[in-house]
């Protein structure tokens, strides 16, 4: 084993040790906050994974927009919905956490034997390096030239929907009928109830 | 470094997020082990990229279409929450019935 092996290797290591830990404190914590953040250094450890693999653009990807988009809109979601709560205790909930751990571990050792048993053809070309950008860029617009297309019409509906699902409702019976020049853009939505003593967080939604 | 390694964590990955799927009651807590799952299936791919096809990295490109449709999931599936959230005021996923006979 020379030296670069050794430095993948370790960088394999940690990567994964930082990767397994994080995901087992975003489903274990209690504290949900840290679990949000505990997400971010999962998906940090995986640009990291991606550059062990040779994908430099996907690692600059993943690093934007998982952990510049989702993970910001995922806490941004928790300030929203804050509501420090105990949840009412479930009849048998032992019972159900066992059942699905012993799920989970027994799909992990099912996976497991699959992929030690399975005789994987490796390619003995030499990975791209840095033309993969080239790469990429060609598959978008020769091959995958469709789904390319359909990507960018399916985050124009998720962007309108998300907008559409967060808005207050629209109530029509309301319709204003005074003629007095009230400012022209706003939309017409119901107006925000101060329920009072509450929590603050209902007058941020 | 060989492929089997990569593979054995992308699913150690996935059974964490199936687990944190089924039994958590926060349903933004759901959603985190949704994107779990969705990187799990990205290392997956950018491993088979990486050792069976590197030439044509076509795995690249489907992580990338992954990371689209999982932004597109993750903006869609919390302003749903949010949308439950003013509705039921609550956001613990033994509740929301809606649905459910």
């Amino acid at each position: 084993m020379n030296l670069a092996e050794a430095v993948q290797l370790v960088s394999f290591v940690i990567l994964g040790l930082m990767m397994i830990g994080g995901a087992l404190g975003v489903v274990l914590l209690s504290s949900i906050v840290y679990s949000a953040f505990l997400l971010g250094a999962v998906f940090i450890s995986m640009a990291g994974m991606y550059l062990l693999l040779n994908a430099d653009f996907v690692a600059a990807a993943q690093i934007l927009i998982y952990v510049g988009a989702i993970n910001v809109l995922i806490l941004f979601a928790i300030m929203l919905v804050n509501k420090q709560q105990d949840f009412a205790p479930l009849p048998n909930a032992g019972i159900r956490k066992v059942f699905t751990a012993l799920v989970s571990v027994g799909l992990l050792v099912l996976l497991s034997t699959m992929i030690l048993a399975t005789p994987w053809s490796y390619s003995t070309s030499t990975p791209t390096g840095e033309s993969n950008l080239v790469l990429i860029g060609e598959h978008f617009f020769s091959d995958f030239l469709l789904p390319f297309e359909l990507a960018s019409i399916l985050l124009l509906i998720a962007m309108v929907g998300s907008i559409i699902l967060a808005r207050r409702e629209y109530i029509p019976d309301q319709l204003p009928v005074s003629e007095l020049p009230q400012t022209i853009l706003t939309l017409p939505e119901r107006p925000r109830e101060l329920v009072s003593t509450t929590s603050i967080t209902d007058q941020n939604t | 470094m060989q492929l089997q390694y990569f593979l054995l964590l992308a699913a150690a990955l996935f059974c964490i997020g199936i687990y944190g799927l089924i039994t958590s009651r926060n349903a933004v807590r759901v959603l985190m082990s949704i994107e779990l799952l969705l990187n799990a299936v990205n290392l997956n791919l950018m491993a088979f990229s990486n050792y069976l096809d590197p030439t044509l990295i076509r795995g690249q490109v489907f992580t990338v279409f992954v990371i689209t449709v999982a932004a597109a999931e993750a903006a869609v599936g919390l302003a749903i929450v949010l949308a439950i959230y003013r509705n039921r005021d609550t956001v613990d996923m033994e509740q929301f019935n809606l649905l459910k006979w």
